[in-house]
């Protein structure tokens, strides 16, 4: 993977090598099957004697709530987390938000940053900018300090190294920490515990981020199972929250269902192990946690995604990675074929407005627009339909609407409009195309075998010897020499 | 202008239509839930222990004999203690001889962090309660249980009264107020921390907690 990205100066463009070389890697294509399969198991039964239609409409229903007072409740969010004593940023883009938090950094005179788990940080490559500034920034989640041990990126947004085994993770613990070469998870576990404490006690400043925001308290609310989130958020004299401006929700009853929906939808558990809820620095009475809390609250396009009325429900996402789970194609490429910070159908639909459709022209098509992440999304959002339209957008296809987002028309081939043109044309010429269909048919033995990209995976289609006008006048006309009464459903 | 302004003035000045308001109904979350004590406390045991909690019930008159066993069993040679709460009033004051030694969070973290990292070998805090649906504990860090107290020993036992048992989150955050009253850090703890990042195998105590064992007081045994 980091070989890829090094070797290739857009590693998105490169989604189809990528995924022709994991398509032939067992070993990953393994792991992946055997964690997806479990993963929707598991949350079928965590929502068992559920409504769960009930459940996602409510959960809809708070996002779309949240949006349409996006800008107020933000408001909200900045005056009651400042009476609170928490002071909040804004960052138009992933380096703002990086310069920011290298500032508190700076001021605080801070050498080390220990992290909880991101995907905004991964989002704004927190860890490299810090590190080029002279800043040691380390993961503390188990998952996500594996994977950057290794120098790679998360695979998945839950399960950072998910795509490594056993094997792989003792032999980099070996290599990098001097751990024995054990396939004892709870030993490896156990020196990561070691290893890691000691980090958090050396750290000058802890990094989190944010599941929910609830603009009524000023609440900063973190969903995690291991324990690194609210060590990170406790242990270190600073804490810096980053979340993307579209996590804010009214109240703490709002809070409740988007609760309830993700962690049975990541994970298929009722609760995690912490629920970490966070309102204020340390008080003057109080014998731990950070004496100064920071929230910086990151747009990196959301306001440009805010701005259509269709594309608008991809802010809706509370990031469970359930999509992925049920993902076909993901399951068989794995995460890092997309080259992405999300990957997955979240990430397909999310990813155009961050970098761009030129960019991420392969995301959209890659789904069979099979549904299952629709079905599953907990506030759902109509993923294929988004798929689709960014298809539509990548080729400038609509004519109706004009394309908005950025890079769009990038895919747009002179060849293939021009193909469509005619194809209309033809259309509209009931005797022509009836001719042609005719000819095509007769001709059929000089269609060529393979069909271009098309055919690389697939079996070409061949053209019948009978057109389907042929067919329905010739059926039409036995069912009356034999006088049969025409039942709609034969044809 | 200043990138908060921009940020906002984009998302004021919106274009397209108008954004839903849809009506919420909660009731999903709550309708038929309305299960008696001992149906909560069943509940709350069933599932806190299918994620690895330990559930121990005790008369109130006789927690510490439990307490006491559970130390034992595990060779603690320490305990954490609140110092103000009456749990940890009724600890010190038991004058038992079969205590481990008892410790206090007295000072601030970074008076004895190296102390509190590697030498503790258990906690016990209390709850405000807890919620029967998600096997949760509800924790309220504060100056005398504080954060870490929870966190950084390795075996956290936390006393639970039995008739302090809400049917789901929601039911808690009403009955508690919770939305006029944040403190500092709440916490909803469902087990001991854990891990499935290595091969989605699982283990205990990555980060915080190998054991959580809850001591249910004032109900009988089970
Ligand atoms: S799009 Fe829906 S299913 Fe996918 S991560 Fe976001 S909330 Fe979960």
């Amino acid at each position: 993977m980091t070989q890829v990205s090094e070797a290739d100066h857009s590693p998105v463009k490169s989604f189809h090598p990528r995924a022709r070389e994991a398509l032939k890697n067992d070993q990953l294509r393994g792991n992946f099957r055997n964690a997806m399969d479990g993963l929707m198991g598991k949350r079928t039964k965590a929502f068992a004697g559920w409504d769960l239609e009930a459940l996602r409409q409510l959960g809809a229903g708070v996002r779309q709530r949240s949006l349409a007072r996006l800008p107020d409740l933000l408001l909200q969010l900045e005056s009651r987390l400042t009476d609170n004593g928490i002071q909040v940023h804004w960052a138009e883009d992933g380096d703002e938000a990086c310069r920011i938090i290298r500032d508190i950094c700076v001021e605080r005179d801070a050498k080390r940053v220990i992290k909880g788990k991101s995907m905004v940080s991964e989002e704004m490559e927190l860890n490299h900018y810090l590190e080029e500034h002279g800043i040691e920034a380390l993961e503390s989640d188990l998952g996500e300090y594996i994977v950057q041990m290794a120098g790679e990126t998360p695979s998945h947004i839950i399960m950072p190294a998910i795509h490594k085994n056993t094997e792989e993770i003792s032999e980099l613990l070996h290599n990098k920490t001097g751990t024995e070469r054990s396939h004892d998870v709870n030993y490896l576990t156990a020196s990561a515990r070691q290893q890691l404490r000691e980090k958090f006690m050396q750290a000058d400043v802890g990094i989190s981020g944010v599941n929910f925001a609830v603009a009524e308290t000023g609440t900063l609310c973190l969903v995690e199972n291991e324990g690194n989130g609210r060590m990170t958020t406790t242990v270190p004299p600073c804490h810096i929250a980053v979340t993307g401006i579209e996590k804010v929700v009214a109240t703490l009853d709002e809070m409740a269902p988007l609760l309830a929906l993700l962690t049975r939808s990541a994970t298929g558990q009722h609760l995690t192990t912490y629920f970490n809820m966070i309102s204020r620095p340390r008080q003057p009475d109080e014998l731990d946690g950070p004496e100064a809390v920071h929230l910086v609250l990151v747009d990196n396009g959301r306001s440009g995604i805010y701005q259509d009325d269709e594309l608008i429900d991809t802010l809706r996402c509370i990031r469970c990675g359930a999509c992925m789970n049920h993902c076909p194609v993901y399951t068989r490429v794995g995460g890092h074929a997309y080259g992405t910070t999300y990957p997955g159908p979240i990430g397909s639909i999310l990813m155009p407005h961050l970098l761009g459709l030129d960019e991420t022209r392969h995301l959209p098509t890659a789904s069979s627009l099979c549904g299952a992440c629709g079905e599953v999304c907990p506030v759902k959002i109509p993923i294929p339909d988004l798929l689709v339209r960014l298809r539509r957008e990548s080729v400038d296809g609509d004519k109706l609407h004009a394309s908005g987002v950025q890079g769009h028309g990038s895919k747009r081939s002179r060849g293939e409009a021009l193909i469509w043109h005619g194809w209309q044309w033809l259309h509209e010429r009931p005797g022509l195309y009836r001719f042609a269909m005719a000819m095509a048919t007769r001709l059929r033995v000089l269609q060529p075998s393979r069909a271009g990209a098309w055919s690389r995976s697939r079996t070409t289609p061949k053209l019948a010897s009978k057109t389907l006008h042929q067919r329905v006048g010739e059926r039409a006309r036995t069912t009356e020499a034999t006088s049969r009464p025409v039942s709609g459903g034969e044809l | 202008m200043k990138s908060r302004e921009r940020i906002l003035k984009r998302l004021h000045e919106r274009r397209g239509a108008a954004l839903p308001m849809p009506e919420l109904d909660f009731s999903v979350l709550t309708e038929g839930r309305n299960w008696s004590n001992a149906e909560k406390l069943d509940r709350f045991q069933e599932t806190i222990e299918s994620v690895h909690g330990e559930v121990h019930r005790a008369p109130a008159d006789q927690w510490l004999d439990t307490l006491v066993a559970i130390l034992k069993a595990r060779n603690a040679r320490n305990l954490l203690t609140p110092r103000r709460h009456s749990l940890g009033k009724t600890i010190r004051e038991s004058g038992r001889s079969d205590l481990p030694t008892l410790l206090s969070y007295d000072q601030p973290i970074e008076a004895w962090q190296p102390a509190l990292f590697n030498d503790v070998d258990a906690a016990i805090t209390s709850t405000r309660g807890a919620i029967a649906e998600t096997g949760s504990l509800i924790l309220w860090p504060g100056p005398d249980e504080p954060r870490l107290m929870s966190l950084a020993p390795p075996i956290h036992i936390a006393l639970l009264e039995a008739d302090c048992i809400f049917a789901t989150f929601p039911e808690a955050l009403t009955a508690q107020g919770w939305g006029s009253a944040m403190p500092t850090n709440a916490l909803l703890v469902s087990g001991p921390s854990k891990t499935a990042d290595i091969e989605q195998t699982l283990a205990y105590g990555v980060h915080g907690p190998k054991e959580l064992i809850v001591i249910v007081v004032g109900a009988s045994a089970a």
